[in-house]
């Protein structure tokens, strides 16, 4: 049981992180000039963009979401506009926490605001995949020992290294090396990149390793 | 010995501010300087070879120039002669450039780039120590030899107009002199007028050698608004107004016959894309150095200027004027000024010069011999005297002037071999010093985290085994160890060494407590061992929360990027950053409080004995109450704190841009002072005023109350003198004045509030109820600190005084909503407050450069520089931030009933120690990285913020520590 559903992460994983890797290198083929420095914001929307892809596939493949009450395509009409309107407002959160840390406020709005929705990729679209636009459930799992699911856990891990990369990404930068990857925010993105595939790459092997003592309340 | 935490802290840093003057004093190279009689004389000029000793073989050269005029223009940058700039604001000085009969060179200035060391510089040709920069604050004479002493006693009349630094340098040397003084940044025609108003009278007048010019209103021009602004223009033109004037006057002046004369046009030092100075930026040492006089060859057209040291023009003025060269100048000729002469006066110039740098080489250096230079110039002194003999004999063939040029060249390269090995010198350090120092600040470290786990017990009191110690058969052995090395130091160190020049019974105490520190380290460390044995499982149900990983990660980052010049460049970043991830796990825990409540408010209910403890402590424990609301706005209320306190942040981050790779973007803070928002500024300050006002006066008696209120309402019309902000019914212009009487009067509010204020401290300690005497220290304290308060609301700029209004709304919201209800322990609380102190050290403008030190305040309210206050008003607005935050510590701990018993000794320890772990790394580190590329530029102004630092920490230690005495004294 514990085997089947750390495997079935572990696959759904590692297709996030190769989507990511495709994300890379495919359009180098169709857009000329494409380099991650150089064109930063056309890679930075395709790693978002297949980020969303692949996950919303994976699991509406997989499953994971909880099971829906009502079937009605009023009620699936109302969850997609809150998912929307949830992502939104998350875009929003994370461009305001990024200027309270020194982000110009005017200047380069652009390239603050992509950063913030890279983030909400790689945190927010998650949770709503996995536990749908339901706030409470989102506090429930982000509060110590709310992880109900092996999902739950993974979910933790991999925001937390999203998070965790995009601030230490935040270090370089002033450093005087007059570097490409020290324009901003190159390298945040680069750090919560990073940090999001070591979470995805971390999360099975965790649980794994911690499968005796994770016990999971049940619902 | 059983100390008290506090104490033990106290005692810990004072030995670490002994051990940080003994590395400094080893760290900061001793100028060089020569041993011989004080200054040169003309005697004292070397006999030119193989004319015999007769009378007129050591006579001193003829001069070359008649009158010299020099125009220094304070932080004249080389681009605004040589550049764009120069060619659209300074066109006749650029038309004598290019064209003209002149020489024109960039002179590299050494850092520090302040203007006083610079005045050294090129008056005595040396280059100052970088201790001089602290001596910039008040200068006294200088007993140097220099240009200017000399040029007296050779009859030469010498008149000066500018920056009066030079008159307190030289008092008594100038036949007229007017000087300004520098210190109101603020003015930039007042000063330069005063400069120009004398010239036509003085260049119509033959009674003078030498003209000295220092006009300072480029430099405060740059200060308030940067390089580029679009006062540069103007300011460079009328200084070219006056070369051109000072230039036609010269040339009418010159007839047949006589000397021709010298205009020299230089600058101090640069200025930094920012407008200030004090670094070693190309913008900042890069300067113009402009020589104009008719003996000069007329320039076809504009050449890429030589790049020179600054103090070469020390030797080239000296010896143009027929002076002897100063004493301990370490710069070489300028060929290109002497090349008209003859080929014999060419050498003998160079021979004087290279005669009396060796002297200086064989002074400073014991193994001078192996200098390259040194023997280069015997070398060139020999080959000089066979070509004096056979110029003596009549011989003129090709083969003697070949022969005379190749000993020109051997002169020069043998000076410039030795000027460059004077300089080197200056990077010697003491290293005996150094590493006493720094092992005397690492055993005290080491001693420091060692007491953690009891500093931080209930009892907060710490043993240390120094008793036993000293008993101990180990401590001798240490105590012989260590007097036979200093011996075999003292008795075998080639250099200067500042330890073994110390009377042996001071050295002795050193090396005692030394011993005495080695074994109650090993003793406390033998003593920790069996216990982390015994009990392994105590280390590991003690977890960290997140905050708890990320005050330890924040502490222990900071330090290590210490090691990096671009991180302290930009330390700011650094304590932005932490602070703004602090406030965030602030608000998470909030959160979780609040929203862990709601759901198992029934779990909560079994922690009931706890929660009455906390909650019974009266009104002002109930922010919400205190303040007419309902708990449920009270949880909102704590959930915005530390958004409001973010918030509160980011604006302050813009108000100062300060660091070195942004300092240049622009701020809020320019904006409002530069001028045309005066309005908008002013009612800033006033609401700035009144928010202080309502934050302090809450817990003050009513006199102190109408005392603050008074104190800054004197605020605001000090600013108004100064002619900072406006009266609603006043008009802009307005004659500024210095504001004294106005300052003074906040003055005698200020001590009138702290006299209060002990006054409640001392009486509390005579009160027989507990309860009372708890109400009244508190009061006490609470006014101590609302005096500081008052007094860093006068010494703060206008601009800055958002500042610390935000520093006291954010002090309150926190301790009303998160530091009491959050039920952080003291070493947490105290960490949250050193992290904010740092940062409002940089909100308020600061930086690791020297340049950013505001010296005009030490002279609020003062009519003339007295140094003891000015010193102490300095460092007081300086470190303003940090202060404030300890002063609020102290306060917040005293105020705690619950927990006061060992708050503040926890504090006190933990402040102790968060001070040591950074400053004791990067002792280390600056040990390690003395070669580095920028160790004077970035690395030394950095340690001396550290000292200094360290010791604002020591004193505040010493409040606490009374403060905590009053507590241990009570049963
Ligand atoms: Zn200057
Ligand atoms: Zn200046």
């Amino acid at each position: 049981m514990w085997d089947v559903e750390i495997r079935g992460m572990a696959s759904a994983h590692a297709i996030i992180a190769s989507s990511i890797f495709m994300a890379t290198v495919m359009p180098a083929v169709f857009v000329e000039n494409f380099s991650v420095y150089g064109t930063h914001m056309v890679w930075l929307y395709c790693v978002a963009g297949s980020v969303v892809v692949v996950n919303i596939a994976v699991f509406w493949l997989l499953g994971i979401s909880p099971p829906t009450k009502k079937n009605t395509l009023s009620y699936k009409l109302n969850r997609l506009f809150k998912s929307c309107l949830y992502f939104l407002l998350s875009c929003l959160f994370f461009h305001t926490v990024v200027v309270l840390y020194g982000a110009p406020l005017l200047e380069s709005a652009l390239e603050t605001f992509s950063l913030a929705v890279l983030l909400s990729t790689l945190t927010t679209l998650r949770c709503l995949c996995i536990l749908g636009p339901n706030v409470q459930a989102w506090i429930r799992v982000f509060s110590r020992d709310g992880a109900m699911s092996v999902w739950d856990t993974s979910l933790q891990i991999t925001t937390g290294c999203s998070v965790i990369g995009a601030w230490l990404g935040a270090f370089p930068i002033p450093l005087d090396w007059d570097r490409p990857w020290q324009v901003w925010p190159i390298s945040c993105t680069l750090g919560a990149i990073t940090g999001f595939l070591t979470g995805l790459l971390a999360a099975p092997v965790w649980i794994h390793w911690h499968r005796k003592q994770l016990t999971y309340k049940l619902k | 010995m059983k100390l008290s935490s506090s104490v033990f802290a106290l005692l810990c840093l004072l030995c670490e501010i002994v051990s940080i003057a003994l590395f400094l004093r080893g760290f900061f190279p001793v100028p060089v300087k020569s041993s011989f009689s004080d200054k040169n004389k003309v005697t004292d000029f070397p006999a030119e070879p193989q004319t015999g000793s007769g009378p007129n073989g050591s006579k001193a050269p003829v001069p070359l120039f008649k009158r010299v005029v020099i125009v220094l223009i304070d932080a004249l940058r080389e681009d605004f002669v040589f550049g764009s700039d120069g060619r659209r604001f300074m066109p006749y000085t650029r038309h004598v450039v290019e064209r003209g009969s002149s020489h024109s060179f960039i002179a590299k200035a050494r850092p520090p780039t302040v203007t006083m060391p610079r005045i050294k510089a090129l008056t005595t040709g040396s280059i100052p120590g970088f201790i001089d920069v602290v001596m910039n604050l008040n200068s006294p004479a200088l007993l140097e030899d220099n240009l200017i002493w000399q040029a007296n006693s050779a009859g030469k009349r010498i008149i000066f107009y500018g920056d009066d630094t030079w008159v307190r340098l030289f008092p008594k040397l100038f036949m007229e002199h007017d000087g300004t003084t520098s210190f109101f940044v603020s003015d930039y025609t007042e000063v330069d007028n005063n400069v120009t108003r004398h010239l036509d009278g003085t260049l119509k007048r033959d009674d003078w050698d030498i003209l000295i010019l220092h006009y300072l209103g480029l430099d405060h021009i740059g200060h308030i608004s940067g390089p580029h602004s679009s006062l540069i223009g103007p300011k460079l033109m009328e200084m070219d107004d006056v070369i051109k004037k000072i230039h036609a006057s010269l040339i009418s002046k010159e007839s047949e016959g006589t000397l021709p004369n010298l205009l020299v046009l230089c600058g101090d030092h640069g200025m930094s894309e920012t407008g200030s100075h004090g670094g070693s930026s190309e913008p900042e040492i890069n300067t113009p150095l402009v020589l104009i006089s008719p003996s000069f060859r007329r320039k076809a057209g504009f050449e890429e200027p030589g790049v020179l040291e600054q103090v070469d023009l020390t030797p080239t003025l000296a010896l143009g004027l027929g002076l002897p060269i100063s004493k301990n100048s370490v710069g070489h000729l300028i060929p290109a000024v002497f090349e008209e002469l003859s080929l014999r006066e060419q050498l003998r110039l160079l021979q004087i010069n290279g005669h009396q740098l060796s002297r200086l080489l064989q002074d400073s250096n014991p193994t001078f011999h192996k200098e390259d230079g040194y023997e280069q110039f015997r070398m060139a002194e020999k080959s000089h005297g066979s070509w004096v003999k056979l110029y003596v004999d009549g011989n003129t063939s090709e083969v003697l002037s070949n022969m005379g040029k190749k000993v020109l060249k051997q002169y020069l390269e043998a000076l410039k071999a030795m000027s460059s090995a004077l300089s080197k010198q200056l990077g010697k350090y003491d290293m005996y010093s150094m590493i006493m120092g720094m092992t005397f600040i690492l055993q005290v470290l080491f001693l420091l985290l060692l007491a953690m786990p009891e500093a931080l017990s209930r009892e907060a009191v710490v043993d240390v085994p120094l008793a036993s110690s000293l008993l101990s058969l180990p401590f001798y052995l240490l105590c012989l160890f260590g007097s036979a090395l200093h011996v075999l130091v003292c008795t075998s160190a080639g250099g200067p060494c500042y330890l073994c020049s110390l009377p042996w019974v001071l050295v002795f105490t050193v090396i005692l407590l030394s011993s005495a520190f080695m074994c109650a380290l090993f003793s406390m460390a033998v003593r920790r061992m069996p216990t982390s044995n015994k009990t392994p499982t105590k280390g590991s149900d003690w977890t960290l929360s997140e905050l708890d990983a990320l005050l330890l990660i924040g502490t222990v980052g900071h330090t290590l990027s210490l090691a990096s010049s671009s991180f302290i460049e930009e330390e700011h970043q650094t304590w932005y950053f932490l602070l703004n991830t602090l406030c965030l796990a602030v608000f998470q825990d909030v959160c979780r409080k609040y929203f862990r409540e709601q759901r198992h408010r029934d779990e909560e209910e079994d922690e009931g004995p706890l929660l009455p403890s906390s909650a019974k402590e009266g009104p002002s424990f109930s922010p919400a109450e205190e303040l007419g609301m309902s708990p449920g706005s009270e949880k909102w209320l704590a959930l915005a704190t530390p958004l409001l306190t973010l918030t509160c942040c980011r604006l302050l981050r813009s108000l100062n841009q300060t660091g070195v790779q942004w300092a240049h973007l622009p701020d809020f803070g320019h904006w409002l002072n530069s001028g045309d928002h005066k309005a908008f500024l002013s009612v800033l300050a006033s609401v700035s005023l009144v928010l202080i006002f309502l934050l302090v006066q809450r817990h003050c008696s009513l006199v102190s109350k109408i005392a603050l209120a008074l104190g800054l309402l004197g605020v605001y019309s000090y600013r108004a003198a100064v002619g900072n902000v406006l009266f609603p019914w006043q008009h802009s212009s307005r004659a500024v004045s210095k504001g004294t009487v106005e300052a003074r009067f906040v003055y005698v509010f200020v001590l009138g509030i702290l006299f209060t204020g002990v006054k409640d401290l001392l009486r509390s300690q005579v009160m027989s109820s507990a309860v009372d005497s708890g109400r009244l220290k508190s009061r006490g304290l609470w006014e101590v600190y609302s005096g500081v308060v008052l007094l860093v609301a006068l010494l703060f700029r206008a601009h800055n005084l958002p500042t610390l209004a935000c520093c006291l709304l954010i002090q309150t919201v926190m301790a009303q909503f998160i530091w009491k209800k959050l039920h952080y322990d003291a070493a947490q609380t105290t960490i949250m407050h050193y992290w904010f102190g740092q940062a409002f050290f940089y909100f308020q403008g600061n930086s690791n450069n020297i340049g950013t030190v505001d010296i005009s305040v030490g002279f609020v309210g003062l009519e003339s520089y007295v140094e003891a206050p000015a010193i102490f008003l300095t460092a007081l607005s300086t470190y303003a931030g940090p202060l404030l935050w300890a002063c609020h510590l102290l306060c917040f701990l005293s105020s705690q009933r619950d927990r006061a018993v060992m708050g503040l000794g926890h504090g006190s320890y933990c402040f102790a120690l968060l001070r040591s772990i950074p400053a004791v790394f990067y002792v280390v580190l600056v040990t390690g990285l003395r070669y580095h590329l920028f160790i004077w530029s970035v690395f030394s102004p950095k340690l001396l913020y550290e000292a200094m630092h360290t010791l604002i920490t020591t004193a505040v230690c010493l409040f606490f520590t009374f403060m905590d005495q009053e507590r241990s004294a009570r049963p």
